[in-house]
Order: C-alpha cells, then structure tokens, then sequence
C-alpha cells in the first residue's frame, strides 16, 4: 500500500465528488417532482395514462441501469436526440429513480385517510389546492425513510455515469489509478468518499426533511 | 465492416446472456452461504460480534458496487492471487450479496416474537438448534418476497460486472454495437432480455407480498 499520490490528487477528488453531488441534487429535485406527478396521474388521470406509467415502472424496474444509460446515450442518438454527457446522465438517473419512487409516493398517498380531501374540499379548497396541501405533505411525511433510501441507492449507482465519461468521482479515480498505477489504493480511497458521502447525504435529508415536514421524520 | 443479421444479433445475445444467468446463480448461492454467516455474527449475543456484522452490512450498502467490483479485480492481485474477472465477479456479486440478504433476513429474525425462542429453550433446545428448527426457518419464510426482490436486484447489478470485463450480456452488447452501429436496436434487446428474466421474478414477488398480507 502506497499513499504518497493521494495529495496531489485531493483537488481531482474533490472535483469528482463535486460532480457525483450535482448529479444526485438534480435527480432528487427532478426525480421527486416527477415521482409526484406520475403517482398522481396513477391515481387520477384517464386509464392510458395510468397503463403507461404502470409500463413505464415495469420497463425501468426490470432493466440494468447501465442499460438505460447506454440506451439513452447511444441509441436516442439515431432518433436524432442527441445529448451531452452531463445531460444524459441527469436523464437516465432521473428516470430510472422516479420509477422506484412513483411507488413509494403512490404508497404514501394511498395512505392519507379518505377523510382529509373530503374535509378539504368542505372548506371550499379546490381540488388542486387540497392535493398539494393538504394530502402531499402527510404523504410525503409518512414514506420520507423509504424517499431517503432511494436517493441514497441512486447516489451510489450514479458511479456507473463514469462509462459515459461523465467527469464524477469514479472517472477521477479511473483517471488517477491510470496515472499513478496504484489501482486498488485509489480505488480504496473513493470507495471510503462514497461511504462517507452516504453517510453525510442520508444525514442530511433527514434533517432538511424534519425541518420541511416537521418533526417524526426519520 | 462485418455484416450482422437481426438474427445474428439476437442469437450472440442470448448466449452472453447464458453468462448473466450463471454469474446471477452463482452470486445469489455464494450470497445466501456466507449471507447466512454474517446473519449469524448479526443476531448473535456477543455485542461485538453484532457490531462487526453491522458495520460489514453498512460498509457494503453504503458503497457503490462498482468500486466493490473494482476493489476486488485490484486487490486480490495484490494478495498474490491470479485474478480473472469471472472470479472478481462472483467474489464481488457474492458479499455485496451476502450483505443485502443477511440485512433481509435479519428482519426476519427481529419479527418473530421472543417467545418462539423462550418456546424452544423451554423445550430443551439449545442455540444452534434453536436457530436451525425453530428460528430461521420462520425468518426464510416471512422474508421470501424481499429475497426474491433481492434476486431482481442481483440480476441487474450482473451488468456492472461488464465495467471489470466480464463477458455477459452487456459487454457482449458493447462488442455488438461497435461492430454494427446500431446502439437503439442492440441495447433495446438488452433492455428487453433481461425484462424477460427480471418481470416474472418480480411478479412473483409481488404476489409473495400480497399472500403475506392476507395472513
């Protein structure tokens, strides 16, 4: 075991890491926003909508996701979409997260009494109203562990990104084992940032969601 | 150029997938045997032996599995063993397995009501014997939709084994794909075998699910 690389590549690792955050902060925001609507429309909308998104999970669930990511950055192309690796990136994570999370978001909706949006609606709030304030937050309240976990999982996955040559922090260490020839030291060193980067996301979701959902969360 | 027919493509497909199949087997086996180890060390009395099996769970749930792989083509090298990325594969498969399932299982265990294991010491039982008649195969049995889920998971994660070199179904797809430019159709088959492998595994599990919460 030789460390005598690793301060030279602290800034390179920190650069990655940088990047493996921005990933994960972007498919949290985009992901959840979509997971709400499409357990929504699960629930609510016209029957082809409800058969697509119910495929849509199917597809998504049963796949690799290195396989959505190579599909979207390799195949859209000859459809004549054709997107940057940052994007592509963004673009499967996002996807492939909201399908584990339309379910999670569904669960916590279906377990919102019956009571509140009837309770709701007799105040006189319209029916938009009653779902984004009233019956959204107890929902998300009750599945926030399971959202966590989720976004957790997608962080650690975003490594496989590096294949598309997305500048993150499992490309850093290919870069620097390529450069400093001492593999299993630079692989061991990422390996404990992404412990740590676990660690600290998990930490830091369920404090900013007691603080947004109010207290029990956990 | 070499001139592939759909056919061509779809049959090199399916016998790399032969290889996804296998290393799933493999590692789900490999992952259930020392799964059942570190399930061991997790519920035992010694509060160390507990510690240790929680911090090896954590320390596999809370890393990537591609740096788990990547560790483990490196590293074994480094302990003067000659590496192969089939055996990195398994190996790595295998304890990031062993991890997800001892955790599963251990739910299990942490469901049965203390007095299946006063019940088994009142009758003479003693601790291995308790674990084997009484214990776990109540735990296995209330955890077998989360184990199968667990499978679904481990099939999909067999992909991340084409990063080390693996010849499976994704790298093969790769190959494909380099030789004949046609990344939507090649990588939507991909997609769609192991849809085929994955949806009645997760079907099943879901109808696991729905019996158990019938009872």
């Amino acid at each position: 075991m030789a460390f005598a690389w690793l301060p030279g590549a602290l800034g390179d690792i920190a650069r990655g890491a940088l990047t493996t955050i921005l990933l994960i902060a972007v498919t949290t925001l985009a992901g959840t926003f979509l997971s709400i609507l499409g357990a929504a429309g699960r629930r609510n909308g016209p029957v082809l909508l409800k058969r697509a998104i119910a495929w849509y999970v199917e597809i998504i669930r049963n796949t690799p996701f290195l396989v959505q990511l190579f599909f979207i950055f390799f195949g859209l192309p000859s459809l004549g979409i054709r997107l940057d690796p940052v994007l592509a990136a963004m673009l499967a994570m996002t996807l492939n997260m909201a399908a584990y999370t339309i379910e999670i978001v569904g669960a916590g909706l279906d377990a919102v009494p019956g009571g509140q949006t009837e309770a709701a609606l007799a105040l006189g709030l319209r029916p938009r109203q009653v779902f984004i304030k009233i019956v959204l937050p107890q929902a998300l309240k009750v599945i926030f562990p399971a959202l966590t976990s989720q976004i957790v999982i997608m962080m650690l996955e975003s490594a496989v990104v590096s294949q598309i040559a997305v500048r993150e922090l499992t490309y850093e260490a290919d870069m620097l084992q390529a450069r400093t020839f001492r593999s299993f030291e630079t692989y061991f060193v990422v390996t404990m940032v992404y412990l740590v980067l676990s660690m600290a996301l998990r930490r830091l979701l369920v404090s900013g969601g007691r603080r947004v959902l109010g207290a029990g969360v956990s | 150029m070499i001139e592939f027919t759909f056919w061509d493509i779809v049959r090199n497909l399916l016998l790399a997938a032969r290889w996804t199949v296998l290393l799933s087997l493999a590692a789900f086996i490999g992952g259930g045997i020392v799964g059942l180890i570190v399930l061991f060390f997790r519920i035992a009395k010694n509060k160390w032996s507990r510690r240790i099996a929680s911090g090896y769970i954590a320390l596999f749930q809370g890393t990537p599995l591609l740096m788990q792989l990547f560790l483990m083509f490196f590293g074994l090298p480094m302990l003067g063993l000659r590496i192969e990325p089939w055996t990195a594969a398994v190996l790595g498969l295998t304890f990031f397995a062993s991890a997800y399932l001892a955790e599963i299982w251990r739910s299990g265990v942490a469901a049965l009501p203390l007095g299946q294991w006063d019940a088994g010491a009142s009758l003479g039982l003693h601790y291995l014997q308790e674990l084997r008649l009484i214990i776990l195969p109540q735990a296995f049995s209330i955890t077998r939709a989360p184990t199968v889920g667990f499978l679904v998971q481990l099939i999909k994660s067999t992909a991340l084994t084409s990063i080390i070199g693996f010849e499976e179904l994704v790298r093969t797809s790769n190959a494909i794909n380099n030789a004949t430019f046609e990344p939507f159709k090649v990588y939507g088959l991909v997609a769609l075998i192991f849809f085929v492998m994955c949806f009645p595994l997760t079907q099943y599990a879901r109808s696991l699910e729905k019996r158990a919460a019938a009872h």
